[in-house]
């Protein structure tokens, strides 16, 4: 096809008269910047403008009637200074470890599995990929059921072993536990199969060079596999950290009726997102919230700073 | 080997299970919820759940459902035409300041959502937007992953030697683009659609602020069911089985296709 469009084209090129030449010379300069306007364009107004905006609006005291003064660093020094602000810092921090971990290390094991010759290995990736799908407001509710206190799955299956119903709930470390496996069920598959991309590319003669000098498979693991996938694993570490800190939609439909947007009654499972939203669209401090807004992002860099560097020194 | 397989087949009943729990709850009635052991075959209530569904009258499910539909096929076919266009353009034609715009979408690439909602909350105010179906669809009809994405496409997709036989055809550049780019990059497009279309179905946080309970997203309607409903699981399970049926039916029928795009997009990452 390429060849055959090559030799063919010189024969059918019309002679370029001096009326198309100006024409074809001002298509080939302008296009390129009208093919990416509507991004640029669309993306400035919608997405940059926001974002610069978000900055200005958490200077003032600013609610539903509009501006009403500038403040300064006011909304922030509030902020510094906000048991229920620090309270879904922590929230979204525990939950945070409690989610990733597991979940990095889960979908290590499942991509290991995997990235072996295997009989049906369309089905078995599709199976794992299955959760991504769904949405998270369904999750929410599915796993809700199952950590009902009187009703749920979860409780009964503890019964089994004796272990007496948890109010999933009311306390902090069950109700992360149970928004943390919300949240591993939806994203293991899909982390397992990235690094089941990387293993696919280490080559074969690493693994049997070092078979040769004894090596165990778990040494194996350890001396190869994690070094060659490194790239990968950093950029699943940075994708659930940018997810991670901005967690809401789990949390919120796990709450439930009224408390569903403070996260339970004494906030113990309320996140910097809800919070925001909480000022923002509850209470209608556009000011406060932006100044949330920020806070968020703060955290994503810290912590996106911290994970590339701890990964960046794993061998 | 047999360890392998038994490990597997455990892993996906696993991620199996809550969404065949899904549509058994969604089949019953709801005095079997709480019982023990927990009912495991589908039962014959499925159509009465559903008449329930459509007639709660605080989740506006059907309107929902169609938003969600209109919302997501509109943003999908501009992401992918939008997408292809730019990515075109960085990967194949040459212009003054190509490289620092694509680093500038890149950069983009790192900005959390939510960052901007309250502002564009009140861009939405002043056109008038709030509770307007275009409040969900406008802001996202671009996506720098789009663009990052068809660009890395369109480099090994599209040969410079068939540009080249266009121009020297006479072929404007949008003709190029349309007769000769296009249909090279349809795979990858089509990637690029399936993932929009899941995402903007999935999309929350922002048409629970932009919009009102009686012109949801289905995501919305759902959120609703969880807190004016929330004692009726069934309800809720009709409603979430529901939802989730678009994206199963892509998802059987382009699985393959969608795991593909998310390996091929992880190695060059």
């Amino acid at each position: 096809m390429v060849a055959d469009l090559h030799v063919r084209a010189p024969r059918t090129a019309p002679d370029p008269g001096p009326t198309t030449r100006w024409w074809t010379r001002a298509d080939r300069r302008v296009s390129p910047y009208v093919f990416i306007a509507p991004f640029f364009v669309i993306f400035t107004v919608f997405g940059l403008y926001p974002l610069a905006y978000t900055a200005w609006v958490s200077l003032h005291d600013w609610g539903i009637a509009g501006e009403t003064g500038f403040v300064g660093l006011d909304n922030y020094a509030t902020l510094m200074a906000d048991p229920d602000f620090w309270n879904a810092v922590v929230n979204t921090l525990g939950m945070f470890v409690m989610a990733t971990v597991p979940q990095l290390v889960f979908a290590l094991i499942l991509a290991t599995l995997l990235n072996q010759p295997l009989r049906g290995r369309t089905l078995f990736r599709l199976g794992v990929l299955a959760p991504i799908v769904t949405s998270v407001a369904a999750v929410g509710i599915v796993f809700s059921q199952i950590y009902d206190r009187d009703a749920g799955v979860a409780n009964g299956l503890l019964g089994l072993i004796g272990v007496d119903p948890i109010d999933w709930r009311a306390g902090r470390l069950p109700s992360w536990f149970a928004i943390s496996t919300m949240v591993d069920w939806r994203w293991t598959g899909y982390n397992s199969l990235i690094y089941l991309a990387a293993m696919q590319t280490v080559p074969r003669v690493l693994y049997e060079a070092a078979a040769i000098d004894g090596a165990s498979r778990t040494r194996q693991f350890f001396s190869i596999t994690i070094p060659m996938i490194k790239p990968s694993l950093i950029f699943t570490v940075i994708i659930s950290t940018i997810g991670g800190l901005q967690l809401f939609t789990e949390p919120l439909i796990f709450g439930q009726g009224d408390f569903a947007i403070s996260g339970g009654s004494l906030r113990q499972f309320q996140t910097v997102s809800m919070y925001m939203f909480e000022n923002a669209f509850r209470d209608f401090d556009y000011g406060y919230g932006a100044a949330v807004a920020w806070m968020i992002f703060m955290l994503i860099m810290v912590v996106a700073l911290i994970n590339y560097l701890i990964t960046r020194r794993m061998r | 080997m047999r360890t392998t397989y038994a490990a597997l087949v455990a892993a996906i009943a696993l991620s199996v299970f809550p969404l065949y729990w899904l549509f058994v709850i969604a089949t019953r009635s709801n005095d079997v919820i709480g019982d023990w052991p927990p009912p495991m075959t589908p039962g014959g209530n499925l159509f009465a759940n559903l008449g329930r569904l459509f007639g709660a009258e605080e989740a506006y499910f059907l309107t929902g459902m169609i938003n969600s539909a209109i919302a997501a096929a509109t943003v999908t076919v501009c992401v992918v035409f939008f997408s292809a266009l730019a990515g075109f353009a960085f990967a194949k034609l040459r212009f003054r300041g190509r490289n620092a715009l694509l680093l500038v979408i890149l950069g983009t690439m790192m900005i959390p959502v939510q960052m901007g909602i309250i502002p564009l909350y009140m861009i939405m105010v002043k056109f008038g937007w709030q509770n307007q179906l275009q409040a969900v669809i406008v802001p996202f009809l671009v996506s720098a992953f789009g663009v990052f994405l068809m660009r890395q496409y369109a480099e090994r997709a599209v040969p410079d030697e068939l540009i080249e036989a266009a121009y020297v055809d006479g072929c404007s550049t949008f003709r190029t683009f349309r007769t000769v780019a296009l249909p090279a990059l349809r795979p990858g497009a089509a990637v690029l659609g399936l993932l929009t279309f899941m995402a903007t179905w999935n999309e929350f946080l922002w048409p629970l602020a932009v919009l009102e309970t009686d012109n949801p997203t289905v995501q919305v309607s759902l959120s609703q069911l969880s807190t004016s409903y929330y004692t009726d699981y069934t309800l809720m399970f009709t409603g979430a089985l529901v939802a989730i049926l678009p994206l199963l039916v892509i998802f059987i029928a382009f699985g393959r296709q969608i795991i593909g795009g998310i390996m091929e997009g992880a190695v060059k990452a």
